[in-house]
């Protein structure tokens, strides 16, 4: 249980973001570019760190299907960072493989033939924010 | 040193169960000034205030220190009574051995020590008090206005029924307001012209109502009953006198083609104009930016065309300066600037509108005659889209964070106004939460969504992306079903944030009155003085002060109007006697104190001063005892120690620490 | 007239309160028997931005072992600002202090509003529990001049 709580605490620490700042109106997800490949929509990302349901996001299809395009972080009118969140929750994955990285070599397997091209790319402008 | 008399209350037994009234008494007696010492049962009584009055008489007393309840309670009881004997009322002290002591504690030897020490500090206190004397001011017995919505409509008939002279001051040609650009109104759907052209009428024809339409206050001086307010009256460059109103050289006119303001920028009107046919005063005024007789030199058609010779060419501003008592700050809305929200295509698309701008296009005298059609291509609209909490509750820079408090109503009074005159549009609403809190307003609600079939999805719209065809594409969310949604539409609905008029921060300024970050006016207290400004002798009227609606602007109008009436009804006001002073001695005139002074009551003045035998001019602070309430601010940041407060004087406060740490 | 009952020592508390929220604070505490030290004194000033440090330091120099400091909440006051004004003051009191070598401890500035009876209580607990744990206050009172 502590575990989850470090893990929600994490996700807010890594992103900066307050999920609890959210008035659940929804504008991320209805901004959303990747919001139909989504199975954990951009605005329930909110919620589930809301609610620490950490487990559910690490294994999301989510993680992988956000481009990074930050849509929703321009629009969301509380200044939530859904995007943000998202992007912290993919970090956690990363990190409990005990790196800071991705290895090169591994990128392949995590893909799969519907990743779009431009995850990558926005994983690049990400970190050249 | 005073010759004080000091009296200790036993209030029954609820401070002499707890405090050893006698001991007190006795010890008290032995401090050097205190030259008359006894207890009683209510000092409060009729009796103990006899008792009071009389020690005065027989020892001569300069002073008094009351040991009792909290000068919240009776300290006004007790400077009545020593007035009664001759005393100046603020050479009164009160120590709280009531509040303070006997109620908190059990110990009566601690209670009972504890009561001495705060008995010591009043006598310290009152040994340093002098005598003080409330100001008088006179009050003048007219009121400003300043805004010709329905706010300042309804404030100006109220206070001048009650037999004030009122002045009006409006910037736009006409009275009116924000109101007479609604359609209807809900939650009944009256038309809003029916019920507030009456009241235009009646503000104007109004005896004690005088209205200065096209005019803005320029300048504000004097305190609470004495303002002095000087008002530009724009050149209309037509005679407000000689003017009939027949309204032939508006048609006359060349220079057709100037945006509306009152259409909000969707419909024409010529150089020469009335803002809309219902306006007071009916006459016209010249925009000289359109009209080609300013711009070149050539045309007066319309002074060729006035029977009555109004149009006067050569006509300038004119400066009225005017006394009031009171002054209401009528100010109002406007709907926020959608520059920042780019992704509703605001700026893409003519079919993407405001609500207000809805309200123009829904009116029978608006710029589509009352068709509901899309303002790109003059099409009949088969689907509308809604969207609402634009730019409110945002935490970020682009919108306000405050619930508009209106859009709800209004958004479902468009939605059901249009599906009942035309049931072949689908009505669309994108909402956040549906707040209705209102008499009749969730049952309007809920009419539009059950009789009339509107359709209210729950989630935000992300984007409106304007398409070839000239439809527009609504991206949103429907939270309730987890989807999003891409719906076509033919036009769109921007249930815009709504903000105080920009230059009310320009006005709160000139009345040193408060204002939020909003920029919406501050109240004297939020719950029981909201219809006060905390600057004595402004009062709230409106939108000025938050978002509301008509039937709320109504109503704080008219309480506005009453506060009003309750001061020009006292011929005169006495004011707070504990005022800031300035020892011009010690005054170097940096300006500090004016800075800190939330009432702008320190101005400076080049005085003499007579400094150790060097005469010399200096410029040192002066308040004003009329608009000083007292509160200190200045005399702490005052850096030499000039500034000291009457009735809380650094000595004083000195005096008191020094007794409870002795 | 000094009542030493036992050893146990007595602080003396200095409390400022404004007369618009904090002093009816008190009032409440009183009229609700909501009991704290005696060794707590109420001056009454109109705002807590009358309260001039020096008024802080003075008592220290006197004898003083607390000083709490009370206003209305941040955006209620009386005077709109005053209180806004107070806190600026006394965030530069407390690096003074921190100069004279006086526990900050020994300074506090609460917002208590009228309603607040328990919280003025509490407070007040609270406040006289930390200066009786820092103990007598020694620094300035050995300073001063012995009149």
């Amino acid at each position: 249980m502590s575990n989850v709580k470090n893990s929600s605490e994490k996700i807010k620490e890594i992103s900066g973001a307050n999920p609890l700042k959210c008035m659940k109106c929804g504008k991320c997800s209805a901004t959303c570019p990747a919001f139909n490949e989504m199975d954990i929509k951009p605005h329930q990302f909110v919620s589930y760190v809301i609610n620490e349901d950490i487990e559910a996001l690490v294994n999301s299809k989510s993680l992988y299907r956000c481009l990074s395009c930050f849509a929703c972080i321009e629009r969301c009118p509380r200044d939530v960072q859904p995007g943000k969140l998202i992007d912290a929750a993919r970090q956690l994955v990363v990190r409990k493989r005990g790196q800071n990285y991705l290895v090169p070599d591994e990128i392949p397997a995590l893909l799969d033939e519907e990743t779009p091209q431009q995850l990558l790319v926005s994983a690049f402008r990400r970190y050249r924010r | 040193m005073q010759r004080i008399g000091l009296f200790v209350c036993h209030c029954g037994s609820n401070i002499a169960a707890t405090v050893d009234v006698k001991k007190v008494t006795e010890i008290m007696a032995m401090e050097p000034s205190v030259v008359h010492s006894e207890d009683y049962q209510y000092m409060c009584s009729e009796a103990g205030q006899e008792k009071i009055i009389q020690a005065v008489k027989e020892k001569n007393l300069t002073g008094l220190v009351i040991c009792s309840c909290s000068p919240r309670m009776h300290e006004a009881t007790f400077r009545k009574a020593a007035q009664k004997a001759g005393l100046n009322p603020y050479m009164v002290e009160i120590a709280n051995i009531r509040e303070h002591c006997s109620w908190i504690h059990k110990d009566i030897e601690e209670a009972t020590e504890k009561a001495v020490i705060l008995a010591r500090a009043a006598v310290a206190k009152v040994n340093l008090n002098t005598p003080l004397k409330p100001g008088e001011s006179l009050v003048t017995k007219r009121a400003l206005v300043i805004g010709g919505g329905i706010a300042g409509i309804q404030t100006a008939l109220d206070i001048a029924d009650a037999g004030y002279e009122v002045d009006i001051v409006e910037k736009t040609p006409s009275i009116g307001g924000r109101m007479s650009q609604l359609d209807k109104t809900f939650p009944t759907l009256d038309c809003s012209a029916c019920i507030l052209t009456p009241k235009m009428v009646e503000a104007s024809a109004h005896e004690k109502i005088n209205i200065y339409t096209y005019s803005e206050v320029e300048k504000v001086s004097g305190f609470v009953g004495d303002f002095t307010v000087d008002i530009r009256k724009k050149a209309r460059y037509v005679d407000m006198n000689k003017c009939t109103g027949c309204g032939a050289c508006m048609e006359k006119c060349p220079s057709k083609k100037n945006l509306s303001e009152f259409n909000r920028g969707l419909g024409n009107r010529p150089a020469i104009y009335t803002p809309f046919a219902q306006a007071i005063p009916n006459v016209p005024v010249i925009d000289t930016e359109a009209c080609i007789k300013f711009k070149t030199g050539k045309c007066g058609l319309c002074s060729k065309i006035c029977a009555a010779g109004a149009v006067d060419y050569e006509q300038k501003d004119e400066i009225i300066s005017q006394k009031y008592g009171a002054i209401v700050v009528a100010t109002g809305f406007d709907t926020i600037n959608l520059d920042k929200y780019d992704e509703y295509a605001y700026s893409q698309s003519k079919d993407v509108i405001t609500s207000l701008e809805l309200e123009r296009v829904m009116n029978a005298a608006g710029p589509t005659k009352g068709h509901l059609e899309r303002l790109s291509d003059g099409k009949h609209p088969k689907e509308i889209v809604f969207i609402q909490c634009v730019g409110s509750r945002c935490s970020d820079d682009r919108g306000k964070p405050y619930c508009s408090k209106i859009c709800c109503m209004y958004t479902a009074k468009h939605a059901m106004l249009i599906r009942d005159k035309y049931p072949d549009v689908n009505v669309t609403v994108f909402y956040i939460d549906v707040r209705t809190p209102g008499k009749n307003f969730d049952e309007f609600y809920r009419r539009a969504v059950e009789q009339y079939g509107v359709n209210y999805i729950k989630g935000q719209v992300g984007k409106v992306i304007p398409q070839p065809d000239g439809k527009l594409l609504v991206q949103g969310s429907d939270l309730l079903d987890n989807k999003q949604i891409l719906k076509e539409a033919d036009m769109v609905v921007l249930a815009t944030a709504i903000e105080p008029n920009p230059d009310v921060r320009k006005i709160a300024t000139m009345l040193t009155a408060s204002i939020d970050t909003n920029n919406f006016l501050t109240e004297a207290h939020a719950k029981l003085r909201p219809v006060e400004s905390p600057t004595a002798g402004i009062f709230l009227s409106g939108v000025c002060q938050g978002p509301k609606d008509i039937p709320e602007t109504v109503a704080q109008a008219g309480a506005a109007a009453v506060k009003a009436i309750g001061l020009l009804a006292k011929d005169k006001l006495m004011t707070n006697p504990c005022t800031a002073q300035s020892d011009i001695l010690l005054c170097n005139g940096c300006s500090a104190c004016a800075n800190v002074c939330p009432y702008g009551a320190i101005s400076y003045e080049d005085k003499e001063v007579n400094d150790h035998g060097i005469r010399e001019t200096r410029r040192v602070a002066v308040v004003n005892s009329a608009l000083c309430q007292g509160c200190g601010a200045c005399t702490v940041t005052c850096p030499s120690g000039a500034m000291d407060l009457l009735g809380f004087s650094n000595r004083q406060l000195i005096s008191e620490v020094d007794a409870i740490c002795l | 007239m000094s009542i030493e009952r036992n050893d146990q020592f007595r602080p003396k508390i200095v409390a400022f309160c404004c007369n618009w929220c904090s002093y009816a604070g008190a009032d409440l505490a009183g009229s609700s028997r909501l009991s704290y030290p005696a060794d707590v004194k109420i001056i009454r000033v109109p705002c807590s931005c009358r309260v001039n440090p020096m008024f802080i330091l003075r008592a220290f120099e006197k004898g003083a072992d607390g000083v709490i400091l009370c206003g209305c909440h941040p955006g209620d006051c009386h005077y709109s600002t005053g209180n806004y004004y107070a806190r600026r003051r006394m965030t530069l009191l407390f690096s003074m202090l921190d100069y004279l070598g006086i526990e900050r401890d020994r300074v506090r500035v609460e917002w208590v509003s009228a309603a607040e009876g328990v919280k003025f209580s509490t407070t007040m607990n609270e406040f006289v529990d930390s200066v009786k744990a820092l103990g007598k206050n020694v620094r300035l009172g050995d300073l001063r001049c012995k009149n």
